[in-house]
């Protein structure tokens, strides 16, 4: 037998097929031809980050802190993006592409991946980008770690695939999850370690603040980033833990949405 | 081979369950046609539906061992903001063919002219389904599902569609679904009845179209009421 032949192996050349044609389809609806077109995926993201990290160094946020502020707002607000986006994106996904399902080999969960991926991308790109702007200009250090901001990213990434894939398909089964999920991301923004440093909380604040599994993926890349100017608090296995729930979750989830898509 | 084995579907209403069929099997082979013939309601879309994969059945099965297509000439898969040449690309990324040497028939088919590089928003509802039905043809199946309801168009057109899937396309299976008797007697070569929930076999077409025929005479219709 050919390796093509091997049902597993068919099948993830038709998926990726299948991921292929969604993720060219996407782009050029969301982003369209004109102006820039696709370079938006990557000029999204970089205008929200630099606008923030415009506002908070004028604020005047964390003075003293002995990491400049850029540097905190570039780390955390792409942080954000990495798990908000996606999650906000996946969450009409069904209702907006089940006529697609019409074509046998398009399945519901290649219509969260492909949103994810489309994220994830565009958040990556914009966030190396950035990072290379301002350690040229010399208002960032370059990382003193770079494995160690490329795992954190992972991990975050890790955590966006999943919670999308989970509040996404949740979303198309109950109505009331996509009305709750933007008050929820609304209200996590300020708690996920976007905004401050675990160091500087006060005690009994950090250990709550360390329950959200994002935390630990924004502290892992600031370590990466700024070694031990300021110490850093985060366990990996934690929030490996949490992601592989979630994930597992998403996946039963999205399972049960795609036998109940009604038309 | 298609085959459904004791397939339902029910609906959550909120007014409890709505049962569309239940209990419904029948097998088509390769090469082979059928005509599925109900009157509005009677659950024909939702048949087209599970046929194609893009719902589940309820309870039972529905196994498919040809390929088959997603129903002709439906147009509801488009992206409203990419253009017809678009649509035609992305078609041929899910399937796998090259679209390239697809082009000239599309082009002859549809006559967009310059249109087929404009976005679908700005077609008509005509050239909106001479697209799909010109996509439908462009990847082979081994089964088409038609919708009758969906081919919709001038006489021009029927006969151009008559054309690429009755004799060009000939040794195909096919499904048509149809309110319309008359067509499914011209067309099919046997023929099921969907009525009240249930499905009713019949050794011939003849046979399918007087029961029919027959169900349809003694239902009160909107005059009566």
């Amino acid at each position: 037998m050919r390796i093509k032949e091997f049902p597993f192996v068919r099948g993830l050349i038709v998926q990726s097929r299948v991921l292929h044609a969604l993720l060219m389809r996407e782009l050029i609806t969301r982003f369209g031809r004109d102006n820039l077109g696709v370079l938006w995926l990557i000029g999204e993201p970089m205008l929200f980050t630099l606008g923030v990290a415009t506002l908070w160094s004028a604020a005047g946020l964390h003075r003293g802190s002995g990491i400049p502020i850029v540097a905190i707002a570039v780390t955390g607000y792409s942080s954000v993006l990495m798990w908000r986006n996606a999650t906000n994106q996946c969450g009409a996904g069904i209702e907006q592409n089940k006529s697609l399902l019409f074509h046998r080999s398009v399945l519901v969960i290649d219509v969260f991946l492909t949103r994810i991926a489309l994220e994830i991308i565009g958040a990556t790109s914009s966030f190396i980008v950035l990072s290379f702007v301002f350690i040229y200009v010399g208002w960032m250090r370059a990382p003193t770690n770079l494995l160690l901001v490329i795992s954190g990213w992972f991990m975050l990434a890790w955590f966006g695939a999943s919670l999308a894939m989970l509040v996404g398909a949740a979303s198309a089964m109950s109505p009331l999850v996509h009305r709750l999920w933007h008050p929820v991301a609304y209200l996590l923004f300020p708690l996920s370690g976007a905004a401050f440093m675990v160091e500087w909380l006060p005690k009994d604040l950090q250990s709550v603040v360390l329950l959200l599994p994002m935390v630990h993926g924004v502290e892992i890349i600031r370590n990466g980033f700024f070694g031990t100017i300021v110490p850093t608090h985060y366990s990996a296995s934690y929030m490996a833990e949490c992601c592989l729930v979630l994930s597992l979750c998403g996946l039963f989830v999205v399972r049960e949405a795609s036998r109940r898509v009604e038309f | 081979m298609l085959s459904l084995e004791h397939v339902s579907k029910v609906y959550e209403t909120r007014r409890g369950p709505h049962k569309v069929f239940s209990d419904i099997s029948f097998s088509l082979q390769r090469g082979r046609n059928i005509g599925i013939l109900g009157r509005n309601g009677a659950g024909k879309s939702t048949m087209i539906r599970l046929i194609s994969g893009a719902e589940r059945p309820t309870t039972g099965r529905i196994e498919r061992r040809m390929r088959i297509s997603w129903p002709l000439a439906f147009a509801g898969a488009f992206a409203v903001n990419l253009t017809g040449l678009d649509n035609l690309k992305f078609i041929c990324r899910v399937y796998g063919t090259d679209y390239k040497p697809l082009v000239p028939f599309i082009e002859e088919f549809t006559e967009l002219g310059k249109f087929l590089r404009e976005p679908v928003m700005h077609y008509s509802h005509g050239m909106m389904t001479r697209l799909a039905f010109a996509l439908s043809m462009a990847i082979e199946f081994d089964c088409f599902l038609i919708d009758e309801a969906m081919v919709v168009g001038d006489v021009r057109f029927h006969e151009r569609c008559h054309y690429e899937l009755f004799e060009k396309r000939k040794d195909r299976a096919f499904i048509l679904v149809s309110h319309d008797a008359e067509m499914v007697k011209r067309y099919c070569e046997n023929a099921v009845v969907l009525s009240e929930g249930r499905l009713y076999t019949f050794p011939d077409v003849e046979a399918a179209y007087s029961f029919y025929m027959g169900s349809i005479a003694l239902k009160p219709t909107l005059a009566d009421k």
